[in-house]
């Protein structure tokens, strides 16, 4: 607990205490955190320092698609469901995922490892179907694809 | 960077001349393809920024962020104060749309020459861009552009040894379509959830933290260097009298090779299907397209010679340029499934602030669901158009405003298919 407090308030203070900041200090504590979401205690640092109250924090936090309240896996993916990419192998892809991963969208696999979710357009449509984990983009995203990526995430965790 | 991308030969080039050519991170690379060129020729010769303002409004440039306002105009309406405020709208989140992350991530310092230029001609000493956060790779190369150009003076205090001064700060999104709309993104700016505001008054009036405020998209600030550098006239050569210039298209779907091409303002759909995208997948029958992305429009085989410029499309087709995208459809593609998935979007889209555009979105999905497993069609279709016009005229924002126009574009060209159509849709 007081080792997440010194996290956040180290992430905190790289940015002036004024709520502009207040989007770009929530992305950076979610990334910071192990379980990449924000925790109850975080808000409630962010509107100390931003000098806001909690509910103005909580109102943005949960506005936003990019943050969660709850725990996630140590990745989160993230498969593209607008309509291109729906048309074009998104719908199979998102369903060939959760038969992977063993999991529904929003739930987590057993092992902690992978967050599945959904997005809006990832402006990767001319390569339709695309899907991100973690920030880095991937397109053309065939099942045997998505497959190879899952492994690779899976085998450089294990060799951390 | 998308492959499939067209030979360049094929187009008209001036906001994506440089990329995949140059080095994007590379401030010398941009430099030696005439990066900073217009900068230095307005500090130079000393032009005062009503005079790029002029330029700019004689080269007839309109907004590339989908409505086609025309950007002198929204330069000269800005109210005066001592404090302004340039924000470059970076959010791309129409889908079907990715030809702002080209220029993101392929030529960040054009874009950086573009905020600055704009700046000077607004008297900004600020400016914000504000980046989808989705887009890692755009967030990267433009905070590393920005920095270049500072360390090399074309950024901060005394610009070019001029009393000009201006600097650039990135803001990430977090996950919402409807801070592309200009005034969400200014409360996502403040550090709020971006709920749209009501206008008027706009930016221009009461924008950033209530002072006056331009808001332009990445690929209208991006036309500004050359425009600067080369002179209206120059632009001019390029698209049409009412749309100088280029557009860049986003060719996706049925079609042999998608990707984007930068084409003069004005070519046929037919040139961007057939010769950029290399014709319907497969030999295959035009059925229509989804042009604009979400908010955007149907059209039929009918309407595959309109002229892709601001007002032909809605003159002559009841359609939109928008962003530019265009979503090819073949003879077996399914315009009421495509509808569907477009109607959720929008009701996993709107914002939820007003109550038309909330409950409304979810009514049109149900609607039109209901629609496809009924007895009586027709009837059910008519509600759905009547609903969608109803949200139209009473929604806070143009988000609520946008499905009529899906909507109706589809039934127009393809009731029929509405009508007979045997698989009723649904999701996973
Ligand atoms: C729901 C919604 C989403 C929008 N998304 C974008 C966007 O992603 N990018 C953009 O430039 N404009 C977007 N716009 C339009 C902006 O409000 C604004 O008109 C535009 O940024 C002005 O720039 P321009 O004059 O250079 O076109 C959106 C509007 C609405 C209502
Ligand atoms: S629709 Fe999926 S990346 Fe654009």
């Amino acid at each position: 607990m007081e080792r997440e407090e010194v996290a956040v308030r180290h992430v905190m203070e790289r940015y002036p205490a004024t709520r502009t900041n207040l989007l770009e200090i929530l992305h950076e504590i979610q990334r910071a955190e192990p379980r990449h979401y924000l925790s109850e205690a975080s808000l409630q640092a962010v509107a100390e320092y931003l000098r806001m109250p909690l509910a103005e924090v909580m109102d943005a936090a949960s506005f936003y698609s990019m943050y969660s309240l709850t725990p996630r896996g140590r990745h989160v993916v993230r498969v593209c469901v607008s309509p291109p990419c729906r048309l074009f192998g998104g719908e199979a892809l998102l369903k060939a995922l959760k038969e992977r991963l063993g999991v529904e969208v929003g739930q987590t696999t057993a092992d902690g490892a992978f967050t599945l979710e959904t997005s809006s357009c990832l402006g990767a449509c001319g390569n339709a179907p695309a899907l991100m984990i973690d920030g880095e983009l991937f397109d053309d995203v065939t099942d045997a694809k998505a497959a190879e990526i899952i492994y690779r995430v899976r085998r450089e965790d294990a060799t951390r | 960077m998308p492959r499939g991308k067209t030979d360049p030969k094929d187009s008209a080039r001036i906001v994506l001349a440089n990329c995949g050519a140059i080095d994007p991170e590379s401030l010398d690379a941009a430099v030696a393809a005439g990066a900073y060129e217009g900068l230095r020729k307005v500090i130079a010769e000393r032009i005062p920024p009503q005079a790029v303002v002029d330029e700019v409004t004689r080269s007839g440039l309109r907004g590339r962020g989908g409505a086609g306002f025309p950007t002198g105009k929204k330069w000269s309406l800005t109210a005066p104060g001592a404090v302004k405020y340039l924000v470059c709208n970076a959010d791309e989140g129409e889908p079907g749309t990715f030809k702002d992350r080209l220029i993101l991530e392929g030529d960040p310092h054009e874009l950086v020459e573009g905020m600055i230029l704009a700046g000077y001609a607004i008297g900004a000493r600020e400016g914000f861009v504000y980046i989808r956060g989705e887009y890692t790779r755009s967030i990267e190369r433009m905070t590393r552009a920005i920095d270049q150009a500072r360390a090399a003076g074309f950024l901060g205090e005394r610009i070019l040894g001029s009393d000009f001064a201006f600097d650039v700060v990135v803001k990430r999104g977090a996950g919402a379509y409807v801070c592309g709309d200009e005034t969400a993104l200014i409360e996502s700016i403040e550090g709020k959830r971006g709920f749209p505001r009501l206008k008027p008054p706009y930016p221009g009036q009461v924008g950033l933290w209530g002072h006056p405020t331009v808001v332009n998209n990445v690929e209208t600030l991006a036309n500004v260097p050359a425009i600067v550098r080369r002179g209206a006239a120059w632009f001019r050569s390029f698209g049409t009298p009412a749309s100088p210039g280029t557009k860049v298209f986003l060719i996706l779907g049925d079609v042999e090779r998608p990707g984007a091409i930068e084409a003069e303002m004005g070519t046929p759909l037919r040139t961007i299907v057939e010769e950029y995208g290399g014709g319907v997948r497969g030999g295959r029958r035009f059925k229509g397209a989804l042009i604009g992305g979400a908010a955007g429009a149907f059209v039929s085989e009918k309407q595959i010679d309109v002229a892709m410029d601001f007002d032909t499309p809605k003159a002559q087709a009841g359609a939109v340029l928008g962003s530019g995208s265009v979503l090819v459809l073949d003879e077996d593609a399914s315009v009421p499934k495509l509808l569907d998935e477009v109607l959720e979007f929008f009701e996993h889209e709107s914002c939820g602030q007003c109550t038309p555009c909330r409950a409304g979105t979810a009514q049109l999905v149900r609607i039109l669901r209901r629609a496809l497993t009924s007895e009586r069609r027709g009837e059910d279709l008519d509600r759905l158009v009547a609903l969608a016009q109803a949200m139209r005229d009473t929604s806070l924002c143009p988000l609520g405003q946008s499905p009529i126009l899906p909507i109706e574009s589809a039934l127009r060209h393809f009731r029929d298919e509405f009508l007979t159509c045997a698989v009723p849709v649904g999701r996973l």
